[in-house]
């Protein structure tokens, strides 16, 4: 990357290469997040953003490279302090992935009740909270995710990962399958989340609106590389043949007027 | 700064002013409840009480509502409980966790003798609820099978013949396997006792009837219950689970023609043969045990065996190998169906699948031995 090394980053990527038999997936990719920043991360379908992702939480091999979290290099970790790194990240899967035999109420009181010595009434508080902070009513609470829709599956994902207090959530296309108004609600969310917990956010999208509306700073992943990072001026500003298609086509003009 | 939270009580008069200091977070909770639940006693005895929270080096969710419940028992009739000294940074977090709600009612049912009556009078409703949905699944395969019939070109044989390929061909090593192996025991335990009485090669009789008749019969349906059965109802319910059968029915398919009756099909054409070929196991197994541990060598052995049964004893054997592969069949089509959106719900089913399974191989078992001891076969 030609910008500037960014100081004390929260997530410093180095040299990630990622390969599924043949096919390289990542290729040397380098990335940097800042502390504080909500990061958009956009490419082609199947350009390996989720795979970053999924490599940066740990659930996928690498072939080479470096990743560190909070200043901890997660290779050279031992158990207890990648266990530190783990309880003070959230992760929001694409679909959500809430446990489906727990209530709404038991799925977010997992990981207080794993890692936290906390009595049974602060936890039914702090869910209630929770669910008061991502825009849920308190009757969800009692039920099961097979009777939530899409949107409150989303919200009550968000609410898991935001259990623990984390100081950094993986949002992993987390307004896909909703419709633009819950989409826009969504956004709003996570501005409002980072604001009053002071999150870090790595947000991959499609989503141009949340590109616009909730995003500091935006990675473009192409050929296995981060091909452009920077602010949506620059982005639009960039030559870059996919960019331009990206942030000059039909929807994106739409999304801008 | 940092470290364990405290809460200071500063008396100013006619007011007291509660300081917070310290780490109010997560890992802090359980002295943080302490301390707020020690702090709350304070409610009333003095006029005026506010919480100043200036001194907090760090603040999360569970410290924020920490405060804020205080805060709220703190708060006596007009009287409102202040909190103080809060940072921009953290405003907006108490901000939050002031508009939840009070506390959730979570009602936990107590027992009671009705509550139990319930209970019973539920279990009694769905024992018949269970036999309404197996009559209901036997009438729509029938009804698809008739359809089938009717247009033979809707009939699916290419998955017919995976399914038979699943629960016949595939399973007959483990079935051969096991019922050579029960006809060995039969045989040893037979010989062992009978030869009390010098009556070593009857036992050649007991094993002929009694494989031909009922186990070989009842033993592979059991072991198919909970080998193809516990599939069925796993494959079905997880396609349920992902709504491909609500997409198959859109799409104008019965599910009962697209799904079950193939799987119906492969098993009552299966059980049959996997019942011959379990009888013919036990038998060579019995035989050979008869041989090397009871001195029956395999002429005698032969000679005898053709005395001691009849065709009979093979038909009565036979006949219930289908009916009992249609019953495995329904129940575990009805289970798979019956699945709702749950992993545990999909486990739950299963097992009650190859459960119920079970139980109705064995009634029908004995219903078929009473039937032919009536009739005379």
């Amino acid at each position: 990357m030609a910008a500037p090394e960014i100081q004390n980053p929260i997530i410093r990527v180095r040299d990630i290469t990622v390969q599924f038999g043949a096919t390289r997936v990542l290729d040397g990719l380098n990335l940097d997040v800042k502390r504080g920043e909500i990061l958009g991360f956009v490419g082609p379908s199947g350009a390996g953003k989720s795979v970053l992702t999924r490599t940066i939480i740990g659930l996928v091999p690498k072939v080479a490279g470096r990743i560190e979290v909070f200043g901890v290099d997660l290779d050279a970790s031992n158990t207890a302090q990648r266990r530190g790194v783990e309880r003070r990240w959230g992760v929001l899967f694409q679909q959500g992935a809430l446990f489906s035999s727990l209530t709404v109420r038991q799925n977010i009181q997992f990981p207080m009740r794993e890692y936290l010595n906390v009595t049974q009434r602060l936890m039914d508080e702090i869910t209630m909270a929770k669910l008061a902070m991502v825009g849920l009513k308190p009757e969800v609470a009692e039920r099961f995710p097979s009777e939530l829709s899409g949107g409150m599956i989303k919200r009550v994902a968000l609410a898991r990962a935001l259990a623990l207090d984390p100081d950094l959530v993986f949002l992993d296309e987390p307004t896909s399958g909703l419709d633009p108004i819950g989409a826009g609600d969504f956004d709003e969310l996570v501005r409002t989340l980072q604001r009053t917990l002071g999150l870090t956010v790595f947000m991959v999208t499609h989503d141009l609106d949340s590109l616009y509306t909730a995003c500091d700073r935006i990675a473009v992943l192409g050929n296995g590389k981060i091909i452009a990072a920077g602010s949506i001026a620059d982005m639009q500003a960039s030559q870059h043949p996919w960019l331009r298609q990206y942030f000059h086509g039909k929807r994106a003009r739409a999304v801008m007027s | 700064m940092s470290g364990d939270p405290k809460l200071e009580r500063i008396a100013k008069g006619n007011a007291l002013a509660l300081c917070a200091t310290g780490t109010w977070t997560a890992s802090f909770a359980p002295s943080l409840e302490r301390i707020v639940a020690d702090a709350e006693k304070l409610a009333g005895s003095r006029q005026n009480i506010f919480i100043d929270v200036s001194e907090v080096s760090k603040l999360d969710t569970f410290g924020a509502w920490l405060i804020e419940r205080l805060r709220r028992s703190l708060t006596q009739g007009a009287v409102e409980a202040q909190i103080a000294g809060l940072s921009a940074n953290y405003a907006s977090l108490v901000d939050e966790v002031r508009r939840v709600k009070a506390n959730p009612v979570i009602d936990g049912s107590a027992v009671t003798i009705s509550g139990m009556l319930e209970q019973i009078g539920r279990a009694v409703a769905g024992v018949v609820g269970t036999i309404a949905s197996l009559v209901d699944m036997l009438g729509a395969v029938l009804a698809a099978g008739g359809r089938v019939l009717i247009h033979p070109r809707s009939f699916r044989l290419t998955s017919t013949v995976h399914h038979l390929e699943q629960v016949c061909w595939r399973a007959v090593p483990i079935i051969v396997l096991i019922t050579f192996l029960i006809g060995c025991i039969i045989s040893q335990q037979g010989i062992f006792h009978f030869r009390k009485f010098g009556a070593d090669i009857f036992v050649v009789d007991m094993l002929g009837v009694l494989v031909l008749r009922e186990i070989g019969v009842l033993l592979v349906a059991i072991m198919v219950a909970g080998r193809s059965g516990s599939a069925y109802t796993a494959e079905l319910g997880s396609m349920k689970m992902r709504e491909e059968i609500d997409a198959l029915r859109t799409m104008g398919f019965d599910p009962i023609e697209v799904l079950v009756l193939p799987r119906m099909l492969a098993l009552v054409l299966a059980l049959p043969i996997l019942a011959f070929l379990g009888a013919m196991a036990a038998l060579y197994g019995g035989g050979l045990v008869a041989w090397l541990y009871g001195g029956v060598d395999p002429e005698a052995f032969l000679l005898r065996l053709r005395d001691a049964i009849s065709i009979d004893h093979f038909i009565v054997g036979i006949v219930k190998a289908p009916v009992m592969a249609a019953v495995i069949g329904i129940v575990a089509c009805v289970e798979g169906l019956a699945v709702q959106g749950s992993a545990e719900s999909l486990g739950q089913h299963t097992t009650s699948s190859v459960v119920k399974g079970i139980f109705f191989v064995i009634v029908m078992d004995g219903v078929f031995a009473i039937f032919f001891a009536s009739i005379g076969m």
